[in-house]
């Protein structure tokens, strides 16, 4: 029995079957198993204890904050993971180009959200060049969202990923901020915001310093100031560490595209910023 | 019940091959070419949307003659192998003579057990970190596969292009050096003299020019090494501008 043309099971809808630019729905289709957490997904999923508490001992990545400053928007990550009470790793990297005009952050069980990221990347990549354009802003932010709708899962037996979401809208002609939650539920944020567990202090840091129309010099001290607030009271975030000579990771985006900060730059802003709270000599 | 004639599978295929490099030489040239500072993918064509040339992935490049919805389905498909490769295992996994072997095992299925074959030539091209290291691979309807050293020219006059250009090219060129050898060779006449009084000119938006670059890291801070030029900049390589 033939199909009208264009109706369901018609060559043409075979056709635009195959043709998806999403890289993460291909691999639904032809190789479930390499999506993240996808392994376990296939074979029952994972299961915990139920009434075990916090079971999972695994690595945790915790504070980013981003903001939006003249002409661009900023994201800044510590560099501690934990496991419980321990220091899983002090040289961990959540923040990431996700193009070159967008930059993800993340938060939450580091392994999962590693993998998250790996995903995204190839996907907005994938879409480039399938197409031949770039995805939109609000166009990557939305296959974000979905992509973390599909860990949900995982997040209620409390192996959540929290992203944060900065980029360049080339239309708009501004940087825009995405925060999410764990059913993939997308928010637009307006100025600056902050997730992970030392996100508290940080966000009442930025605040304070957060002005409009900050220069990206003065928007990359207030990140490191906000991290150094976070760091101060979240144990599971970490402060930069003069010793290894170890800084936050700072990404800026505007127009041209993203840029990490050079070590050299955070160094130097790390340094002033422990310079100065020495010399105010406050105790709390 | 209708009696069905018995056609030599040498004619067969005979038939088969002459059809589709029919529809091939009809087309316009593609040509592919190694140099110093890494892979030139010059082709004529007059869509500034429709491409001939694309990425694959970081250091892999395609370029395609033929009918555009059959090359243009093989490209997704190379693209598709690439991404899932380089997901799966890691970025540097991805090798143009992987996706290679993968093009000829479906052009030689294609062509054997299907109604028609595909009417296309392909180049899948790997640049390296010194153009001997270059990897260029032609791939015909068949599902033949060459490895080729220099340069590659596929689709319309091909013979009398690559002969022209095995005079005016060289390995030690730069792009812009390339490219206009390229053009040359594309309207008719030869680098050092410009068009022959017999040949066209081609004006930039009639060409598609896109370059691997050698080291993109350190030129432009992107693995990704595939870069499209634009007709400004294609311009100013062929001194058309205002000059």
């Amino acid at each position: 029995m033939t199909m009208p043309a264009g109706g369901p099971g018609s060559v043409f809808s075979q056709i635009a079957h195959s043709a998806t630019a999403s890289f993460s729905e291909y691999l639904a289709r032809t190789a479930p198993e390499l999506l993240p957490g996808g392994r376990s997904a296939l074979a029952g999923g994972v299961q915990f204890p139920a009434g075990a508490g916090p079971a999972p001992a695994v690595p945790h990545a915790t504070t980013i904050v981003a903001m939006t400053f003249a002409g661009g928007v900023l994201m800044a990550g510590d560099r501690r993971a934990t496991m419980g009470n321990m220091i899983a790793s002090r040289h961990i990297e959540k923040v990431f180009p996700a193009d070159q005009y967008s930059v993800l952050g993340i938060a939450g069980t580091a392994g999962l959200a590693l993998d998250v990221t790996r995903l995204f990347q190839v996907e907005l990549e994938h879409y480039e060049k399938i197409e031949g354009t770039l995805l939109s802003l609000e166009g990557k932010a939305n296959r974000l969202g979905a992509m973390i709708q599909g860990n949900l899962a995982l997040a209620m037996q409390g192996l959540a990923v929290l992203p944060l979401f900065a980029g360049y809208d080339m239309d708009r002609r501004e940087g825009r901020l995405f925060s999410y939650d764990v059913t993939g539920g997308r928010y637009e944020e307006q100025e600056h915001h902050s997730v992970g567990s030392g996100s508290v202090f940080a966000r009442g840091s930025l605040k304070k310093l957060w002005k409009p129309n900050l220069d990206e010099a003065a928007a990359v001290r207030v990140a490191i100031e906000a991290l150094y607030d976070a760091a101060d009271d979240d144990s599971a975030t970490g402060g930069p560490d003069v010793v290894r000579q170890l800084w936050p990771v700072v990404y800026t985006v505007n127009s041209a595209g993203a840029r990490r900060i050079p070590e050299s730059e955070l160094a130097a802003t790390s340094e002033a910023v422990i310079a100065s709270r020495t010399v105010a000599g406050r105790e709390a | 019940m209708t009696q069905q004639f018995y056609v030599s599978p040498e004619q067969l295929m005979k038939d088969r091959a002459d059809f589709a490099r029919k529809g091939i030489a009809r087309g316009r040239s593609v040509m592919v070419l190694s140099c110093r500072e890494g892979i030139a993918l010059v082709a004529e064509n007059p869509s500034l949307s429709l491409h001939k040339v694309g990425e694959i992935y970081d250091r892999i490049a395609f370029a395609a003659v033929g009918k555009y919805n059959e090359f243009e389905s093989l490209r997704q498909a190379g693209v598709r192998y690439a991404d899932v490769r380089g997901y799966s295992y890691n970025r540097g996994d991805v090798t143009a003579r992987g996706l290679a072997s993968v093009y000829a095992q479906s052009l030689g299925a294609v062509f054997t057990a299907d109604t028609k074959p595909f009417e296309v030539e392909l180049a899948v091209v790997e640049v390296g970190s010194t153009p001997a290291q270059d990897h260029l691979y032609r791939l015909t309807f068949d599902g033949s596969i060459a490895d080729e050293k220099g340069f590659v020219v596929m689709g319309g006059q091909a013979d009398s292009l690559s002969e022209a250009l095995r005079g005016s090219w060289q390995e030690s060129m730069d792009f812009p050096e390339v490219i206009r050898a390229a053009v040359a060779a594309l309207s008719g006449g030869s680098a050092s003299e410009g068009p022959e009084p017999g040949g066209r000119r081609l004006e930039p938006d009639l060409l598609e020019i896109a370059v691997l670059d050698r080291d993109p890291l350190s030129s432009r801070g992107s693995r990704r090494a595939f870069r499209r030029l634009s007709a400004a900049e294609v311009s100013a390589v062929l001194g058309t501008g205002e000059d």
